[in-house]
């Protein structure tokens, strides 16, 4: 186990919809779906305008190994095909469906036969899950790993953003599913131990998930220190397992599968039913929603329509984010819509969007002192100021996963995750010419 | 409505923390001791802080604005440096030495390297050094300001020796000395307010008052009355823990508290002068670049890069 901890910060958990059970909002009028809702290739389009679509129908399928195919959670008609941009800057295509409200579901929806790895790999590639912590990385992909190298799988169930409460939900809500899921992955990726971490702020998950794992043989869930960013990936499997994922590789190089709660539960879902990922439950929370609660939302739905479903806006919006706000992505306007990976939307009103002024840096050490990798904030900024990449390179900021905890507690309210993002280009453009240049 | 949207990159909240408010919360803790000193010393201590914290302030007004770079008295450290300056001096040093040394302070040790962060040496501490070496004569003579409080310092005392002040007179400032350092009891409240605020942390100065008390303690000397004398508390809490000019990481902050122990116990007893907190924490803070450099601590998981061989080599 670890002897020492790895550093973060305590931040006010603002787990206000922890208690309250997802809501089914009714279908809106239109829904946006984009084909890249994943990391990797964007889905490749089967349909056309004028198509009429039914829920579970697939619209984009998977392009390539590491890529995920698109289904409809709505029932209607194809409008247009249309492109977008993306909260990260990218263009995006997406698919716009008038929705006829009947929510026709496809006749042919049936629960995968699965009875060994190779059925269930294939059952994977078709459900259309990602990783739905907000990292939309293809399931299939990550599960379809050399047996023999993986002797643990780590379940994600930190949830150590301020705000979401979406997986909370999940372990509350669908105990058994995650149960269910855990099972399987154990049983077809041929693993004896499976750990749930949990951060200590969610008692009433710690205790209900002990309970729908008391049968499952090698499963525990392990209570985390409530402490950002117990969630994030390297962190977890440290602070679960003991083991020390190191630069530039992969949990499965420490024989670690890491896995989202909620992903484990659609998982088991999706083989117990066979309707892939159309739908997701959603944080929708903020100083700026009138009723913050948790929305199970057709993926491809506006935020607008999110939002009007929570009673509107208390006051005028001057940003939205979505996911959480240490690391989640500011949207550009309200008709964006929510995707596989989104666990909440947030909405803040002008006293909270309002950007602190960044003054001089004072040497307090700080941003160094709460960085879980132990980096060294200050002089990274020197060192990209400079242009010194190899410096860079020594001072490690490709491990840098971007938490936001050195900006965080900056009291100069500099933006160091920015700096040390540029940092972390500048490096690898340098590395590259160096690999080019000894060619 | 759409287009007011703000797009900024994460983090998307900020701890409530701020330069101002560190700057403050130390104010905060030096208040004890100011306090101390004004019932110690008489009103002129409080002439004397008044005067080093204005003449601080409008001297950084004054560059910055001949520099026409943003004013930043706002931050507060400005008041910092005059009252730490000021704590530092007896408290019959005349107005016009005072002013002089707080223009030093701010003009030459702090904006001439470019302002709050980027000094390094302790502009308080420097700016005694100079007063020190340019007006020996005031800035060693303690007058006697009340009737209670001889003239001769406890270190002056030890050198040239004579009877030592009890221990008690000692904790509670009842002695000769600077205007700020005497009254243990009223630093220690500072120093305990600033660690609980999460200010600093407790490892410079405890380091130091420990490497003080055994060193001193090795060579024969009382650990107690090496602890209480002189600007030692004062220095430990308040100058060997600023920022820009002492180490940021823990290892770092226990070398330097036991370089300044050691060097400190060494101008005392050997040295010509009879207080060395200020030589010390200065001479540290030329090493703090280094001392820094050599505890950063190993970033999680890294692997070491391959030695560069190779490409020498092939050269």
């Amino acid at each position: 186990m670890s002897i020492f901890r790895l550093h973060g910060v305590h931040l006010k958990h603002r787990k206000n919809t922890a208690r309250m059970a997802p809501e089914r909002m009714p279908i809106p009028s239109t829904v946006v779906i984009p084909m890249s809702m994943h990391i990797g290739a964007p889905a490749s389009l089967v349909l056309k305008a004028g198509d009429t679509v039914k829920v579970g129908q697939l619209i984009g399928e998977s392009a390539g190994f590491v890529s995920s195919p698109v289904y409809s959670g709505v029932s209607g008609t194809v409008k247009k095909i249309d492109e977008i941009v993306a909260a990260s800057g990218a263009n995006i295509r997406t698919v716009i469906i008038e929705t006829d409200g009947k929510q026709e579901i496809l006749e042919t929806i049936t629960p995968p036969s699965v009875s060994n790895r190779e059925e269930f790999l294939a059952a994977m590639r078709n459900s259309g899950i990602v990783g739905l912590g907000g990292a939309g990385f293809p399931t299939t992909v990550k599960l379809d790993a050399d047996v023999s190298k993986i002797d643990a799988i780590v379940i994600n169930g930190a949830e150590c953003e301020p705000y979401i409460t979406s997986d909370t939900r999940t372990m509350l809500d669908d105990a058994e599913y995650v149960a269910e899921g855990i099972r399987m992955l154990m049983k077809y990726l041929e693993v004896n131990t499976a750990i749930l971490g949990i951060e200590k702020n969610k008692p009433e998950c710690i205790a209900k998930m002990r309970e729908a794992l008391s049968d499952v043989e090698g499963a525990q869930v392990k209570a985390l220190p409530s402490v950002y960013p117990q969630g994030g990936e390297k962190v977890l499997v440290y602070h679960t397992l003991g083991r020390v994922i190191r630069e530039g590789e992969l949990p499965l190089n420490q024989g670690v599968i890491v896995i989202n709660c909620t992903t484990v539960a659609t998982i088991a879902k999706y083989i117990k039913t066979g309707m892939p990922l159309v739908e997701k439950c959603i944080t929708v929370d903020g100083t700026a929603v009138r009723e913050p609660k948790n929305v199970i939302a057709p993926i491809g739905t506006s935020l607008r329509d999110i939002f009007e479903f929570c009673g509107g806006f208390k006051e005028t919006p001057r940003k939205v984010i979505f996911g959480g706000p240490m690391m989640g992505w500011a949207a550009v306007d309200l008709d964006a819509p929510v995707t596989k990976q989104t666990n909440a939307v947030l909405a803040f009103g002008a006293k909270e969007a309002v950007l602190p002024r960044s003054t001089d840096c004072i040497k307090c050490g700080k941003c160094a002192a709460s960085c879980p990798f132990s980096l060294s904030p200050c002089d990274i900024a020197a060192a990209y100021d400079a242009g010194d990449a190899e410096r860079l390179e020594k001072l490690k900021v490709n491990i840098c996963m971007e938490c936001g905890c050195c900006s965080y507690v900056c009291p100069a309210k500099r933006n160091i995750v920015q700096k040390n993002k540029l940092a972390k280009t500048m490096l690898r453009n340098y590395q590259m010419s160096k690999k080019e240049g000894s060619k | 409505m759409d287009n007011t949207l703000l797009v900024s990159p994460s983090p998307h909240i900020r701890s409530s923390n701020s330069s101002r408010r560190i700057m403050l919360d130390v104010i905060i803790a030096l208040c004890p001791a100011l306090v101390a000193s004004v019932v110690i010393f008489g009103f002129r201590a409080l002439v004397l802080t008044a005067l080093c914290v204005a003449v601080c302030i409008l001297s950084e007004w004054v560059f910055q604005k001949l520099c026409k770079r943003e004013v930043t008295v706002g931050d507060f450290s400005a008041v910092v440096t005059g009252m730490l300056l000021a704590f530092n001096l007896p408290s019959t040093t005349p107005l016009w030495q005072a002013a002089f040394g707080s223009v030093v302070a701010i003009v030459v040790v702090k904006q001439l390297f470019g302002g709050i962060g980027k000094n390094f040496a302790n502009p308080a501490i420097t700016a005694r050094i100079v007063m020190l070496l340019s007006f020996s004569g005031t800035m060693s003579k303690f007058d006697a300001v009340n009737d209670a409080v001889s003239g001769a310092t406890p270190l002056s005392i030890m050198n040239a020796g004579g009877e030592m002040p009890s221990l008690l007179d000692m904790f509670l400032g009842r002695h000769g000395g600077s205007l700020g350092e005497t009254c243990a009891l009223a630093l220690l409240i500072g120093g305990v307010y600033l660690i609980a605020k999460g200010v600093i942390t407790w490892h410079t100065p405890v380091v130091y008052l420990g490497t003080v008390a055994l060193f001193a303690l090795s060579l024969g000397e009382n650990p107690l009355y090496h602890l209480l004398s002189g600007g030692l508390i004062l220095g430990a809490i308040f100058m060997a823990t600023d920022y820009s000019t002492t180490p940021s990481t823990t290892w770092g902050k226990v070398i330097f508290g036991v370089g300044c122990g050691l060097i400190t116990v060494v101008i005392r007893v050997f040295g010509s002068y009879p207080e060395g907190v200020s030589f010390a924490i200065l001479l540290m803070n030329i090493l703090t670049p280094y001392i820094n450099k050599w505890t950063r601590r190993k970033p999680f998981g890294a692997i070491k890069a391959p030695k560069k061989a190779k490409e020498g080599k092939t050269v």
